[in-house]
């Protein structure tokens, strides 16, 4: 078998799935400069919305038209959530020193997940999510499941459409101004509490797509799964650089091939066997993010800070 | 006829530290009204509040007929009032027209934003020469005029300016100071706060000089500028 194509082809789906997820946490950060550490839970969430939905269709309902309609759900749990958390928790803490709102974003984090393991019916375990039938594709020697694919559609489509809403629109202008100063943003006419609301759901939404592509790559939704992947997503955003959204999705392909191909090939380098295998990705993936944050502090995309002011 | 903005006994605390203390005035459309003093007499609160930045601690604020108490800064942008912050404040990496749009934010008749950044290059032809570079790329003389031109671009009733000539050359303040006249001759009501005492009271139709949160002269333009203590204080003569 080609090895290496298939390890690229996984690097890329975990990437692109850490990049999704990412985009939510460098849009907060660049407009509020919160980390919102409860944000992997928003994309748990985004996953037990569609699970749910795909649960309420009538026996016999293709998957590929169910898929619309599951994104759809999975986005209006996961918005719901995040905006309500801007605005119950984040909002009435701006203002307050740093580790207020960082304190309240752990807890929040595990409010989420005990919700759903206490709620969501047989949540306690994993539970199966729905999957495509079907033989797997072979893209240019790499074995591809179609629910895989999933995810490496989306993710173009996505920054494509925030790359326009960014640079395009009104709305996206007063985005970025209010993320370079926001009083003066203000001072144009901005509503800037909106433009933060609008940030949280952007991030939601991109969540809950990214929760979808998980659940079809991985066949099951769990209320852990948010965890560390949002540690991971988050590593993606600081390792892009973190504000900047292009960064993010570009920290997230380089730290899931990276970790794809440390989990497939270290053990093969002499006196590395015992490190080999999967069980060590996670420390491929956070010693990748040492590295570049002692050679590139700002991150691969980001400005220095001193180019902000 | 009442004045476009009326202040009456304003105060402004960040904290337990009361930084303006009860001050009124008022400006007629049309005028220019300068405020002028020493640093931290106040000047920069006072224009801050006036544009919802800041609340105030009490006192009235009363704008084109209308109370500003209570009204996000947004909102009063969207009544007719731009501030051109201290220190300018552009957006460094939008570019130079995008700044300019921001200016018009509120505003949705496409073709008149269109001219009137137009007309923003005209006022600063240099500005027109540079509009696709980021902004954090002009001189400080350059930014100040961006930041100008983006205040007038929501074709404010009222333009309040805070130091336009701040750290730049003489030349420099020249030609802002030049734009200033123009903008007046266009009837353009404008509330410039200056360390320039000189330049801002030759040009403006009435003059306060603010000391520690409180305003303890008033006059005209030409009456202060001819006022011994404001010559002692403000004009470097002894
Ligand atoms: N954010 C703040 N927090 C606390 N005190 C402040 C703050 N901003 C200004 N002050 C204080 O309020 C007072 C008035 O400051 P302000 O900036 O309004 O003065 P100013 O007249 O604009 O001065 P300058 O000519 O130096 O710009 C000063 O004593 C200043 O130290
Ligand atoms: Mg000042």
């Amino acid at each position: 078998m080609n090895e290496l194509p298939q390890q690229l082809a996984n690097g890329l789906i975990l990437g692109a799935m850490y990049g999704l997820i990412a985009i939510g946490y460098t849009m907060v950060y660049g407009i509020v400069q919160l980390i919102n550490f409860a944000h992997g839970e928003i994309f748990m969430i985004g996953g037990f919305g569609a699970l749910t939905v795909h649960l309420m269709l009538p026996d016999g309902f293709s998957l590929a038209a169910a898929i619309p309609l599951m994104i759809i759900g999975g986005m209006i749990c996961s918005v719901a959530v995040g905006t309500a958390a801007e605005r119950f928790a984040y909002r009435p803490l701006r203002g307050a020193p740093r580790l207020a709102p960082l304190i309240t974003a752990i807890g929040l984090s595990i409010l989420l997940q005990q919700a759903v393991w206490k709620w969501y019916p047989d949540a306690k375990k994993d539970r199966s999510f729905p999957q495509f039938d079907g033989e797997p594709l072979s893209v240019l020697g790499a074995n591809i499941q179609i629910g895989s694919l999933f995810v490496l559609v989306a993710a173009p489509i996505c920054m494509l459409a925030l790359g326009l809403f960014v640079n395009k629109t009104r709305s996206g202008r007063g985005m970025q101004a209010t993320a370079q100063d926001p009083d003066t943003a203000k001072l144009m006419g901005i509503n800037t509490d909106r433009i933060i609301v609008m940030a949280f759901a952007i991030g939601a939404a991109f969540a809950a797509i990214a929760a979808v592509g998980y659940g079809l790559h991985n066949g099951q939704v769990g209320f852990k799964m948010g965890f560390i992947l949002g540690l991971k997503a988050f590593t993606a955003a600081v390792l892009g650089g973190i504000g900047n959204i292009y960064g993010a999705m570009l920290g997230g392909l380089v730290l899931g091939i990276a970790e794809s191909l440390a989990t497939g090939y270290i053990g093969d380098i002499p006196g590395m066997e015992l490190f080999g295998g999967g069980a060590w990705k996670d420390v491929w993936a956070f010693s990748l993010l040492i590295l570049v944050l002692l050679l590139r502090p700002q991150g691969l995309l980001g400005e220095r800070v001193a180019d902000r002011a | 006829m009442t004045a476009l903005l009326e202040v009456e006994d304003l105060k402004v605390a960040y904290g337990k530290i009361e930084a303006v203390k009860g001050i009124s005035f008022s400006v007629e459309a049309g005028q220019v009204v300068t405020l002028i003093g020493t640093n931290g007499a106040g000047k920069t609160t006072t224009l801050r509040t006036l544009s919802g930045l800041l609340k105030p601690l009490s006192g009235n604020i009363t704008f084109d007929g209308k109370p500003l108490a209570g009204v996000p800064a947004h909102k009063i942008v969207a009544m007719g009032l731009a501030h051109s912050p201290e220190g300018r404040h552009i957006f460094p990496r939008l570019t130079i027209t995008d700044n300019l749009r921001l200016g018009a934010y509120l505003r949705d008749d496409k073709d008149g934003i269109e001219k009137d950044i137009q007309r923003a290059y005209d006022l600063f032809p240099i500005l027109g020469e540079r509009r696709k570079q980021a902004a954090g790329t002009l001189s400080g003389g350059e930014q100040q005029m961006l930041a100008m031109g983006r205040a007038l671009m929501s074709r404010p009733k009222l333009l309040m300016l805070d130091e336009p000539s701040m750290g730049l050359s003489p030349i420099m303040m020249q030609k802002i100071m030049e734009t200033i006249v123009e903008l007046k001759s266009q009837g353009t009501t404008i509330l410039l706060v200056e360390q320039n005492a000189q330049a801002a009271l030759s040009l403006a139709d009435h003059g306060h000089v603010m000391e520690i949160g409180k305003v303890v002269l008033s006059g005209t333009g030409q009456d202060l500028l001819h006022d011994e203590s404001v010559r002692k204080a403000y004009l470097g003569e002894d």
